[in-house]
């Protein structure tokens, strides 16, 4: 049976998730014209998304972009994007939609048409998971040119945490994940560690090792390890290790500060 | 720049006619007045003007150092006259080696003789040249001036203006804009009354804005008529989640402000603070007028770990702020501070009540 079929034999799951009870209203009506489709949830904000998103498995999400606490850059970011369809909804966010553009996202500009909305539907209900964006790269691009993150959302479960980039000490690579070290816990995010470190302001993150970045606040010294290979010495005693390109990276930063 | 070069444009043919016409008016007196040869007279008068001239010159540096406006009167005249006596007497005295050099080095007999017949006059001619030069670079200074004070003049007007565009500009969010037709949009199938009811206030609310922007001072209660509509709005889209708060002394009503000076407070509260509140928050408004003080305040719940969307941040702030200064200067200020989940904006200026011109 092929993927298509097992999908037209049941409905499809819905989330509408927008901080305006109007907002989600007007989704729920013109989805009611839609026997296939069954809305599981509305959620008001980004933390309930996540949630639902984990619990119902839904294959089709339409998404706010500005919505308190967690954007919906954000939310694609902690739910598993391979598994279902994103449809964006944003009533005017330049940088939002410049990055939907660039990834070749559709997307409903508020207030929209009947119309638009069918269109939108029908393309997500065609939409590959292989076509669909990373979702880190699209926050990416959803970023004005020279603004960074400011802080880091992770999922433990279906909690979710938000990291203020001031209080992450250090990032480990592991395989396909990242280890977010900050105030003595360690939490794993699916993201790739250079993926990071473009969304870091450079001026603050390095990249000491292939598999370390580390906040420039916290290193206390660099000290010689073996031949050839050094340490870098956290404020909280934790020794890094740094390599030679690392070390070029780190001077480099810290004589352009001086 | 160009003025700058405009001035050492004339300068530099001022320089050059005064050199050929004190080197006549010289020749001519020599001759004339003083019998002197025109072989002797022209001889005399051609370096004598040169020199003059490199002395008229001189006199701007002297001039730039004593500006008329900085420097006491009587050190002025002492400085100048002190000048020109000395400067003078220099230049009769070069005169005299020259005329003895033609005297007996050339055997152009008598040139000494003469010369020292009208030395007292070129003295005095020296003198009223040098005080001439000095009254014509205290009038070139001024034309400096005050091209220099124009021009800043016209520049801040402009950079006024500027701002009361950029800031009216500003007023018509195109995010509420928007957000609030998607409320519409919504209503007219759930509410069709309460989507008719968004679109009048909407209508009055731009009606108000680009209403009100074309004029200087308004008073308060026009301000919150607009504010009124504006919240109204928002607690369409928002819901329960937008609380407004409103503690405003009867008698400030009538006081005059720049308009549309609170509606980007507001906006900048809703935006950044109230829509980043997942169960909402307060916005409170509030009015106080202290004798020839008129205290504004605008606060809201905000929170503090929220990371808001900074592409608007702080705009609305900085408009409010520099149109003050373009109405008020220094008369007014503005603070905008963070108390733990309190974001705060106040605002000082005059207590007007009618327009002073």
């Amino acid at each position: 049976m092929s993927e298509a079929g097992s999908k037209s034999m049941r409905k499809w799951k819905a989330l509408i998730v927008d901080d305006e009870e109007l907002a989600r209203k007007i989704l729920r009506e013109m989805l009611s014209t839609h026997p296939e489709v069954e809305v599981v949830a509305e959620c008001a904000n980004g933390m309930e998304a996540v949630k639902a998103a984990a619990e119902l498995t839904p294959d089709l999400m339409f998404l706010d972009v500005q919505m308190p606490k967690l954007t919906g850059f954000d939310v694609l970011e902690l739910v598993d994007a391979s598994k279902l369809a994103v449809i964006f909804a944003t009533a005017y966010d330049q940088y939002a939609m410049k990055a939907f553009d660039v990834h070749a996202l559709d997307y409903l500009l508020k207030p929209f048409s009947r119309a638009r909305f069918e269109s939108a539907l029908e393309r997500a209900k065609q939409q590959k998971p292989e076509s669909r964006a990373e979702p880190t790269a699209l926050a990416a691009a959803a970023r004005p040119a020279g603004q960074y993150l400011e802080r880091i959302v992770v999922k433990d479960g279906t909690k979710v945490t938000l990291i203020p980039v001031a209080k992450l000490d250090y990032a480990e690579a592991l395989d396909d994940y990242v280890s977010l070290v900050s105030e003595g816990k360690k939490q794993l995010k699916q993201q790739t560690i250079s993926g990071l470190e473009m969304a870091l302001d450079p001026a603050l993150f390095v990249r000491i090792h292939r598999s370390y970045l580390v906040n420039l606040e916290r290193v206390v010294r660099i000290e010689p390890y073996a031949k050839d290979s050094k340490v870098a010495i956290l404020t909280n005693g934790v020794k890094l290790p740094v390599s030679r390109a690392g070390f070029a990276r780190l001077k480099k930063l810290l004589d352009d500060r001086s | 720049m160009a003025d700058h070069f405009n001035i050492r444009k004339t300068l530099l043919v001022s320089l050059w006619l005064a050199w050929l016409l004190l080197a006549a008016l010289l020749s001519v007196l020599l001759v004339s007045t003083w019998g002197m040869s025109w072989r002797g007279a022209v001889a005399l008068a051609v370096p004598l003007s040169t020199l003059a001239q490199g002395v008229a010159w001189s006199a701007r540096y002297s001039c730039r150092s004593n500006p008329i406006g900085r420097t006491g009167l009587g050190q002025l005249f002492l400085t100048h006259i002190a000048g020109a006596v000395v400067l003078s007497l220099l230049w009769v005295g070069v005169g005299r080696i020259l005329a003895k050099w033609l005297d007996s080095g050339l055997a152009w007999n008598g040139t000494f003789v003469q010369f020292s017949h009208v030395q007292l006059q070129l003295f005095g001619l020296g003198i009223g040249y040098y005080l001439l030069a000095v009254a014509f670079h205290y009038a070139l200074f001024a034309q400096e001036n005050s091209r220099l004070a124009q021009e800043r003049a016209l520049e801040s007007s402009v950079r006024a203006r500027d701002a009361e565009l950029s800031a009216l500009k500003a007023q018509i969010n195109p995010h509420f804009l928007y957000n609030s037709l998607n409320s519409i949009s919504a209503l007219t199938s759930i509410d069709p009354n309460r989507a008719r009811e968004m679109c009048v206030l909407l209508a009055d609310f731009l009606r108000m804005t680009l209403g009100l922007g074309e004029k200087t001072l308004i008073p308060l209660q026009e301000e919150l008529d607009l504010l009124d509509r504006y919240c109204a709005i928002e607690r369409v889209r928002f819901g329960e989640r937008l609380k407004v708060e409103q503690n405003i002394q009867e008698a400030a009503k009538s006081c005059l402000l720049p308009p549309l000076l609170l509606q980007p407070l507001f906006e900048n509260a809703v935006v950044h603070g109230i829509a980043q509140l997942p169960e909402g928050g307060w916005l409170r408004l509030t009015v106080q007028q202290n004798e020839q003080r008129l205290a504004l305040t605008v606060e809201n719940s905000w929170d503090s770990e929220a990371v808001s969307t900074r592409t608007r941040n702080g705009v609305g702030l900085k408009n409010v702020q520099r149109r003050l200064e373009a109405r008020y200067g220094k008369d007014a200020f503005m603070e905008a501070k963070t108390d733990e989940n309190v974001f705060r904006v106040s605002l000082s200026l005059p207590a007007e009540t009618q327009e002073v011109p």
